[in-house]
């Protein structure tokens, strides 16, 4: 090993850490688009609400069964609790990726994310 | 001895001239051939060459995550190539590589040929500036990186403007630019153990 970085001289270095830097730089470039900034609630389809995910709050939304209750939350938001018989929505936990979405139908309510910019919410091959 | 008892006898002029053999070439005028010069710089080239598409072919049948990810063994010889005989000879290496190791894998004029063709100029474009620089500071090491680099943006340019004309392919980048940078160094690394070897 130490035979091996005998062979590095001191540009060498440089250009490593270099090429290091412009790597590590492409990743957060490149790959924070995956961020999600705020959580959109929608009754009927119309949206009702518009939240950043910055602070914790709680959002409550009166459907055609009653009460859906939205948490917030740094970073994610989910359904914390919903009237509908089967609670598919709330079951789907916290969403943190943009344009995730969990509809709860039987109330009519779904609550989505947005990121910075629209974007697909899923690909099938 | 045979081959004076081969020449047409002298009775027959009218006969056609012999045909050209192997490593000559034949100019035109009856009884005269060129000698095709074969020099050392040829001999070295050919041998290296062929010492860069062995280790193309090996490493085809290497399994890769993803197309584009390879350890590019070859590019160890270009890089000894560099250092010991000049940019020119490394070139001319690097280039007969990407001509036969496709055809000898099957994609010679395929896609793949291609982006192999613009990574290797793009590279070599790299290995121009990298050999301008004092070796007093920088290793083969620091070549090898570079034309890493340079190998994968050229084809990352000409997967966006010909394959995938979409911005989706630079979603890639830091994925191809890890790998740029890992077989960068080792690659360099192999080629500068290889040149304290006494030849």
């Amino acid at each position: 090993m130490k035979a091996w970085l005998g062979l590095l001289q001191p540009g060498d270095w440089g250009v490593l850490l270099l090429g290091a830097a412009a790597v590590a730089m492409s990743f957060s470039v490149l790959w924070a688009g995956g961020k999600a900034e705020r959580a959109v609630i929608r009754l009927d389809g119309r949206v009702v609400a518009e939240y950043p995910l910055a602070a914790a709050q709680r959002y409550t939304v009166t459907g055609p069964l009653g009460d859906t209750v939205i948490e917030i939350a740094p970073g994610r938001a989910r359904v914390l609790s919903d009237p509908g018989p089967r609670q598919y929505c709330v079951q789907q936990g916290w969403l943190t990726r943009p344009n995730a979405i969990a509809i709860c139908a039987p109330n009519h309510v779904s609550l989505s994310l947005a990121g910075r910019d629209p974007s697909h919410d899923s690909l099938n091959y | 001895m045979t081959a004076s008892t081969t020449k047409p006898p002298p009775e027959a002029p009218a006969a056609p001239p012999p045909p050209p053999r192997g490593g000559e070439k034949f100019l035109g005028r009856p009884g005269e051939f060129l000698e095709l010069k074969v020099t050392d710089t040829d001999r070295r080239i050919a041998r290296y060459a062929a010492a860069a598409i062995a280790l193309t072919v090996a490493e085809a049948a290497l399994p890769s995550p993803l197309p584009g990810v390879k350890p590019g063994l070859a590019n160890i010889v270009v890089l000894i190539v560099l250092w010991r005989h000049g940019w020119r000879e490394a070139a001319w290496v690097s280039l007969l590589r990407v001509v036969a190791g496709s055809l000898l894998v099957g994609q010679f004029l395929a896609p793949g040929f291609f982006l192999g063709l613009t990574g290797a100029l793009a590279s070599l474009a790299a290995l121009a500036l990298a050999a301008r620089l004092p070796r007093r500071w920088f290793g083969p090491v620091t070549a090898s990186v570079l034309a890493a680099f340079a190998h994968i943006g050229g084809q990352l340019l000409l997967a966006r403007l010909w394959l995938v004309p979409h911005d989706g392919v630079f979603y890639l980048v830091p994925v191809f630019g890890t790998s740029a940078l890992v077989f960068g160094i080792v690659n360099g690394l192999i080629a500068a153990r290889l040149l304290k070897e006494p030849t």
